[in-house]
């Protein structure tokens, strides 16, 4: 059993850490900058000529902070889709929202560069057109099961992965620029993707709050939901909406990055429960912090080469996926 | 208070509940009994909103339920299944503190008033030692006990029951049925139930409806429609009515299936 001040105390200590972890994660890199130095120049704001101020405002500070929203994001997403299918394997991934948020942003990237503006728009229509399709495959009368929604997501995903290989054969001459982010790297994203996100994701997370009460609601099953009175299917639609909103600007951000979405509701839910109330922040910070730590692993252990994060996700997030199945977790 | 006029429930194209009406009033407890299949439970389905409807109306207190908002109906009743399922993790006190969501609005949080109902409710269905355990580590008897304590904080007029004893042993089974006629008795609450077993419909209702191919076959109080004849119609079964020293509803003593 957890208790609820445990589950509360569990929350905090993770937020301070991903902020420990965001300090050192600056001062990781070719330069390496001391823990004091980077509290003075970013305290001493970017106007000031320090020795520093270059580096961590202008490079560091932006990816690490976008490591934080995007791993966050995503996480949340996760979270939420579990709860409206009732169903510890969904996830943007699985689902299918991020390819076919992926799909729509190449569709504009290769062939529509002059639209690069509508980027996160058409991620988000990609990404809730790939849910509704996963929703009315996997859809029956008596729920969601989870054979019918990896079946649907594998559905989904071919369909993605076809359109991301058609524009990417059509338009090879463009595809370098985009090869970093169909692997989910945070190189060179720097200020302007920080700046694209950052408003979005803030009202994202604004709304993930109004959300933990339904959520709660939900995963107690669709007839005790009705029995309090609540729209079930209203509910599903608005926070899968929400969940497809905060994926999609990620995907617009820093392209395709897998398991966060699986793998960190589940880790936040055994280290602090189900209740969303701390398993929704929860999931926030620790994808926050498992996000920074790939991508600052990728960056720092393989210098100078500069390792994506979706694959440092990717070789962490498989075997441990498998070893969530092997525990029968789900 | 609850009435149900010319029913009709169709799955897909075909119709399995016809034309059935009945009315329960106020603090009596009702029963609907019938064979496997014959519709009893998608009739309190419908009336709990879990199940669209074709035709026909359901009101409650002379007004038709389709006009109230869900959150109105939810302040009026409550269903509860023969099984349902919480997330393991939950713990007893903050299940039964669900019961209150409808009477809260989106940002309200829980008062003392709250607070005061759902300790009334642990007390009431004797769960109050376990207030923090986890729902799982509940046994089947007392994690039915911790719904109906629910139930009783969400404090319904009407409380529809499907099957409640389904899972349960017969010791549990007693425990749940006596709890219902407690509530019943002491606070008025009315009831609506689904049940198996004919010797508890006539132990603890008041009125009995039995259902047979979606059709009304017949209603009445448990001396009434507890007969041979009904048995052996309803299912194919000769029985014979009894009566014991300690309780005043016939008991149905079951001999042998009815030769083709």
């Amino acid at each position: 059993m957890i208790s609820t001040t445990r589950s509360r105390i569990i929350v905090i200590l993770t937020f301070v850490l991903t902020l420990i972890a965001a300090i050192v994660a600056i001062g990781l890199g070719s330069v390496h900058i001391t823990i004091p130095e980077i509290i003075t120049t970013i305290f001493n704001g970017r106007t000031e000529e320090g020795v520093y101020t270059t580096i961590i405002w202008d490079i560091r500070l932006p990816r690490v902070l976008l490591a934080l929203i995007i791993g966050a994001n995503i996480a949340i997403s996760g979270a939420l889709l579990q709860a409206v299918m009732g169903n510890p394997l969904a996830d943007p991934g699985l689902t299918g929202v991020t390819s076919g948020a992926a799909a729509f942003v190449l569709l504009i990237m290769l062939a529509n560069p002059e639209f690069t503006n509508y980027i996160p728009i058409a991620a988000f229509v990609g990404g809730l057109l790939a849910a509704t399709i996963v929703y009315a495959l996997a859809w029956r009368r008596s729920g969601i099961s989870p054979i019918t929604i990896i079946l649907s997501g594998v559905a989904v995903n071919a369909l993605g992965g076809g359109i991301i290989g058609f524009l990417s054969i059509m338009y090879s001459d463009r595809l370098p620029s985009a090869v970093q982010w169909l692997n989910g790297s945070l190189a060179a994203k720097g200020n302007a993707s920080l700046q694209m996100i950052y408003p979005y994701a803030i009202v994202g997370w604004i709304i993930s709050i109004f959300a933990i009460r339904k959520a709660n609601i939900i995963r107690l099953g669709d007839q005790v939901a009705v029995n309090l009175g609540e729209n079930v299917t209203r509910i599903r639609i608005m926070l899968s909406i929400l969940a497809v909103f905060l994926a999609a600007i990620s995907v617009a951000a820093i392209g395709m990055i897998g398991f966060v979405g699986l793998i960190v509701p589940h880790m936040a839910r055994m280290l602090v429960g189900s209740d969303y109330k701390y398993m929704l922040p929860m999931s926030m910070a620790m994808g926050a912090i498992v996000l920074l730590i790939a991508d600052t692993g990728g960056r720092t252990l393989f210098a100078p080469l500069d390792i994506p994060a979706g694959i440092i996700m990717a070789v962490i997030g498989g075997p441990y996926f498998l070893y969530l199945m092997r525990k029968k977790a789900f | 208070m609850l009435k149900i006029e010319q029913l009709s429930v169709r799955y897909e194209q075909k119709e399995v509940v016809h034309n059935f009406s009945f009315e329960v009033n106020k603090g009596e407890v009702l029963s609907i009994i019938g064979p496997n299949g014959s519709g009893k439970s998608t009739i309190l389905k419908a009336i709990a909103r879990m199940q669209p409807y074709s035709g026909g109306t359901i009101t409650f207190d002379g007004e038709n339920i389709r006009r109230l908002s869900s959150k109105e109906i939810a302040q009026k009743m409550c269903i509860l299944s023969q099984r349902n399922q919480a997330p393991a993790d939950i713990t007893v006190r903050n299940l039964v503190a669900y019961g209150r969501y409808p009477h809260k609005k989106w940002f309200e949080r829980l008062n003392a008033e709250d607070e005061k109902i759902i300790d009334w409710a642990l007390e009431r269905t004797q769960l109050s030692h376990y207030r923090d355990q986890p729902i799982a580590a509940l046994s089947g008897g007392e994690s039915q006990r911790a719904w109906i304590a629910m139930a009783l904080t969400q404090r319904p007029q009407i409380l529809l029951l499907d099957e409640p004893t389904t899972y349960l042993d017969i010791a549990h089974q007693h425990e749940v049925l006596e709890l219902v006629r407690e509530l019943n008795r002491e606070m008025g609450m009315t009831v609506v139930m689904v049940l198996h077993d004919l010797n508890q419909a006539s132990s603890y209702s008041d009125q009995i409806v039995v259902v047979k191919d979606g059709y009304r076959a017949q209603m009445g109080t448990p001396e009434d429609v507890m007969t041979e004849q009904m048995i052996q119609q309803i299912y194919r079964m000769e029985a014979e009515i009894q009566y014991v020293s300690w309780d005043s509803a016939p008991r149905i003593q079951l001999k042998s299936t009815v030769k083709a």
